[in-house]
C-alpha cells in the first residue's frame, strides 16, 4: 500500500513530532505526579511531626517525672506535682462503660438495618443514625448540662442509690455532674460510629451464608447469628474505633463529668478524662512545667488512639479482604 | 406428620424476641436524637431574633446582644481550614488512586486513617505548639490550621474512593486522544468524580464548623469584632461552651440559640453544596 507522502509526516518528521509532544506531556506529567506525591508525603510527615512536636514540648515534664507521670495519683497544679493516674482511670472507666452500653445497642441497630428492615425504612433510619454522628460535640454537651444532668440528678441517681445503694458504684450524693452523665452521653456519641461500620460489615457477608442457614431450616435469628459470627473481627474493629472515639471525646465529657482528678468506685462522683483536663486547664497553665505536663497528656492520648485505631483498621481491612478473596 | 415439639416453639420464640429487641434498639437509638433536636429547636428558637445576627455580645450583666462576630468568625475559620485542608486532601487523594506505588500508598492511606482517629483536642495542642508558641499569641490562623488537619483525612479518603469509581475506560479515552495524564486526571477524571468529592469536602467543612476543642487554645475566642487572621477570633462553638458554663441565665439561653444557628449553618452549607453540585445536564 502506498501512502500519500504529502499528507503524512515521514519517519524522521514523525520521530521529531512524537518527541515534542512526548516531552511536553512528560514535563506536565512529571510535575503533576511529583506535586501529588509531595502532598501525600506531607500527610505522612504531618503525623510524624505531630508526635515529634508534642514530644519536644513535653520534654520538661518527661524528664522531671518519668514513669511516675503515669503512676502518680496526685494531680496538683499548685504544688506542681503531676501524676495522671486518676485521669487515666477516669478516661478508661468512662469509655469502657460507655462501650458496654453502646455495643449491644449498636449491634441491635446494625442487625435491624442490615438484615431486617425493609429498604423503605432502612434508608431514613440510616440517615437518622448518621445525623446523630453529625451533631457537634459541644451541642451534646449543652444538652447534657441542661437536660441530661438535671434528669440524672433528680431521677436516675436517687432511684439507683435507693435500689442499689449497697453497691459501692451507686453510692454518694446525687450531684448530677459526674461519671454517670459522661458515660451516658459518650454511649450516645459512639453508637452511630459502631452502628454504621457494623452495618457495612454485616452487609459485606455474602447472601449465600444466610441462604444456606435458612435452607437448613434455621430461623431468621439463627441465620443472623451465623452472619454475626462471620463478622466477628469486623465488629471488633468497629468497637475499637468507637473506643478510640470515646477516649478522645472532649467537649461533651468536659461539660458533664465534673472535672476532678479523683479515683472513686462510685459512678455518682465527679471524674476527669485526659481530653477534658487538657481542654479545661490548658489556657490556665501558668508555669512551663504545668503546660509541658498537659502536652505530655496529649502525647499519651495521641499514642493510645494511634494504637487503638491502627488495630481497628487492620481488623476492618482483614474482614474486607476475607470475602473479596472468596 | 410429626408433631411440632418444644424445641420448635422455643426456636420460634427466641427468633421473635431477638427481632423485637433489634427493632427496639433501633428505636432507642433515635430517641436521644429526637430529644436533642427538640431542645435545641424549641429553646434556641425562643431567643432567636435579628439582633442575634447583627449585634455584638453584650458585656457581663447586660442582657440581649448577639453573636455577629462569632458567626463571621466561624465562617472565617472554616474558610482557612478549607483553604488549606481541601487542596491537600484532594491532591493526596489523587496520588493515592492515580499514581501511588502500592506500598507507599498503603502507608499514606494508613496514616490518613490514623489521623482521622486522632482526638481533635490533640490536634489543638499541636497547632498550639506549632503556631501559637512561635507567633507568641493566639490567632485565627492557628485555629484554621487545626481545622485543616482535621479535614484532611476525610477529604483524602473520599477523593480517593470517588476517583476510583471513575471507569478506567474514561481515562483510556482521554489518553487515547493524546491528552497528557495530568490533564486527563484534572479535566476528565476529577470532573467526573467531583460530585462525590464535593460531598466529602462538605462533610469535612461541616465537621470543622462543629469543632470546639481544637479552637479553645488556638483561635481562643474574642468578644470584639475581628476578621484578622493574626488575631484571636470568636466562633459559635466556643461561645456555646463558654455560655453554657456561665451562671447567667441569659447567656445560657443564648448558648441554645447559638447551637441552633450552628446547626442551621451546617444545614445551609449542605444545601448550598447540593445546589452547586446539581448537574446542568441530565446524566444516566
Amino acid at each position: 500500500m502506498k501512502f500519500n507522502r504529502n499528507v503524512l509526516p515521514n519517519k524522521e518528521e514523525k520521530k521529531g513530532l512524537f518527541k515534542k509532544i512526548h516531552l511536553s506531556n512528560n514535563i506536565g506529567d512529571f510535575v503533576f505526579e511529583r506535586l501529588t506525591l509531595l502532598f501525600a508525603v506531607s500527610v505522612f510527615l504531618l503525623v510524624l511531626l505531630m508526635g515529634y512536636e508534642m514530644y519536644q514540648s513535653s520534654k520538661l515534664s518527661i524528664d522531671k517525672f518519668g514513669l511516675s507521670f503515669l503512676s502518680g495519683s496526685t494531680w496538683d497544679p499548685v504544688k506542681e506535682i503531676f501524676g495522671a493516674l486518676p485521669i487515666i482511670y477516669g478516661t478508661i472507666v468512662s469509655s469502657v462503660l460507655a462501650l458496654a452500653i453502646a455495643l449491644p445497642l449498636s449491634i441491635g441497630v446494625a442487625v435491624f438495618l442490615a438484615e431486617l428492615a425493609p429498604s423503605w425504612l432502612e434508608k431514613p433510619l440510616s440517615f437518622l443514625v448518621e445525623l446523630l454522628a453529625g451533631i457537634p460535640s459541644v451541642v451534646y454537651g449543652l444538652w447534657g448540662v441542661f437536660v441530661l444532668v438535671p434528669w440524672i440528678r433528680d431521677y436516675v441517681e436517687p432511684y439507683l442509690s435507693d435500689k442499689l445503694g449497697f453497691l459501692p458504684f451507686f453510692n454518694g450524693a446525687p450531684y448530677g455532674f459526674g461519671l454517670l452523665a459522661a458515660v451516658i452521653i459518650l454511649s450516645v456519641m459512639v453508637l452511630p460510629i459502631i452502628t454504621s461500620i457494623t452495618r457495612d460489615v454485616l452487609k459485606s457477608v455474602p447472601a449465600a451464608q444466610r441462604e444456606a442457614a435458612l435452607a437448613l431450616g434455621a430461623t431468621r435469628w439463627q441465620a443472623i447469628k451465623i452472619v454475626l459470627a462471620d463478622s466477628r473481627s469486623g465488629i471488633l474493629g468497629a468497637t475499637m474505633l468507637g473506643l478510640g472515639r470515646a477516649i478522645g471525646e472532649t467537649m461533651a465529657v468536659t461539660m458533664v463529668i465534673g472535672n476532678r482528678a479523683l479515683i472513686s468506685p462510685s459512678l455518682f462522683d465527679p471524674s476527669y478524662t485526659m481530653a477534658s483536663v487538657i481542654a479545661n486547664e490548658f489556657t490556665e497553665a501558668t508555669s512551663e512545667l504545668y503546660l509541658s505536663s498537659l502536652v505530655e497528656l496529649a502525647l499519651v492520648l495521641f499514642v493510645i488512639t494511634i494504637i487503638i485505631n491502627g488495630l481497628a483498621r487492620l481488623l476492618v481491612w482483614s474482614m474486607d479482604r476475607k470475602w473479596r478473596r472468596g | 406428620m410429626k408433631e411440632k415439639g418444644f424445641f420448635y416453639y422455643r426456636k420460634k420464640a427466641v427468633n421473635y424476641l431477638m427481632i423485637f429487641l433489634s427493632f427496639a434498639a433501633a428505636l432507642a437509638a433515635i430517641i436521644p436524637l429526637a430529644f436533642i433536636f427538640y431542645y435545641t429547636v424549641s429553646k434556641g428558637a425562643q431567643y432567636l431574633n435579628l439582633s442575634f445576627f447583627t449585634q455584638m455580645p453584650k458585656p457581663v450583666g447586660e442582657t440581649g446582644g448577639g453573636m455577629a462576630n462569632a458567626i463571621v468568625g466561624t465562617l472565617i475559620l472554616i474558610g482557612i481550614g478549607g483553604g488549606i485542608g481541601v487542596p491537600v486532601g484532594i491532591m493526596t487523594g489523587i496520588y493515592l488512586s492515580e499514581f501511588g506505588n502500592k506500598k507507599f500508598a498503603a502507608v499514606v492511606r494508613f496514616m490518613a486513617d490514623i489521623l482521622s482517629g486522632v482526638p481533635s483536642i490533640v490536634v489543638g495542642v499541636v497547632a498550639y505548639t506549632l503556631i501559637v508558641v512561635p507567633m507568641k499569641h493566639f490567632s485565627a490562623l492557628a485555629g484554621g490550621v487545626a481545622l485543616a488537619i482535621l479535614m484532611i483525612p476525610t477529604v483524602t479518603r473520599t477523593t480517593e474512593e470517588m476517583i476510583k469509581l471513575v471507569p478506567q475506560s474514561i481515562r483510556e479515552a482521554g489518553l487515547a486522544l493524546g491528552i497528557p495524564k495530568w490533564k486527563t486526571t484534572l479535566m476528565i477524571v476529577l470532573r467526573t468524580a467531583w460530585k462525590g468529592i464535593a460531598t466529602g469536602v462538605l462533610l469535612g467543612l461541616s465537621r470543622a464548623a462543629g469543632e470546639t476543642a481544637p479552637l479553645l487554645f488556638t483561635a481562643l475566642g474574642n468578644r470584639f469584632w475581628s476578621t484578622s487572621i493574626g488575631q484571636p477570633i470568636a466562633s459559635l462553638t466556643v461561645y456555646i461552651y463558654d455560655y453554657a458554663k456561665s451562671p447567667f441565665e441569659d447567656w445560657n439561653n443564648q448558648a441554645w440559640t447559638a447551637a441552633l444557628v450552628l446547626i442551621l449553618l451546617i444545614a445551609l452549607l449542605s444545601l448550598l453544596f447540593k445546589i452547586i453540585t446539581r448537574s446542568k445536564y441530565k446524566t444516566n
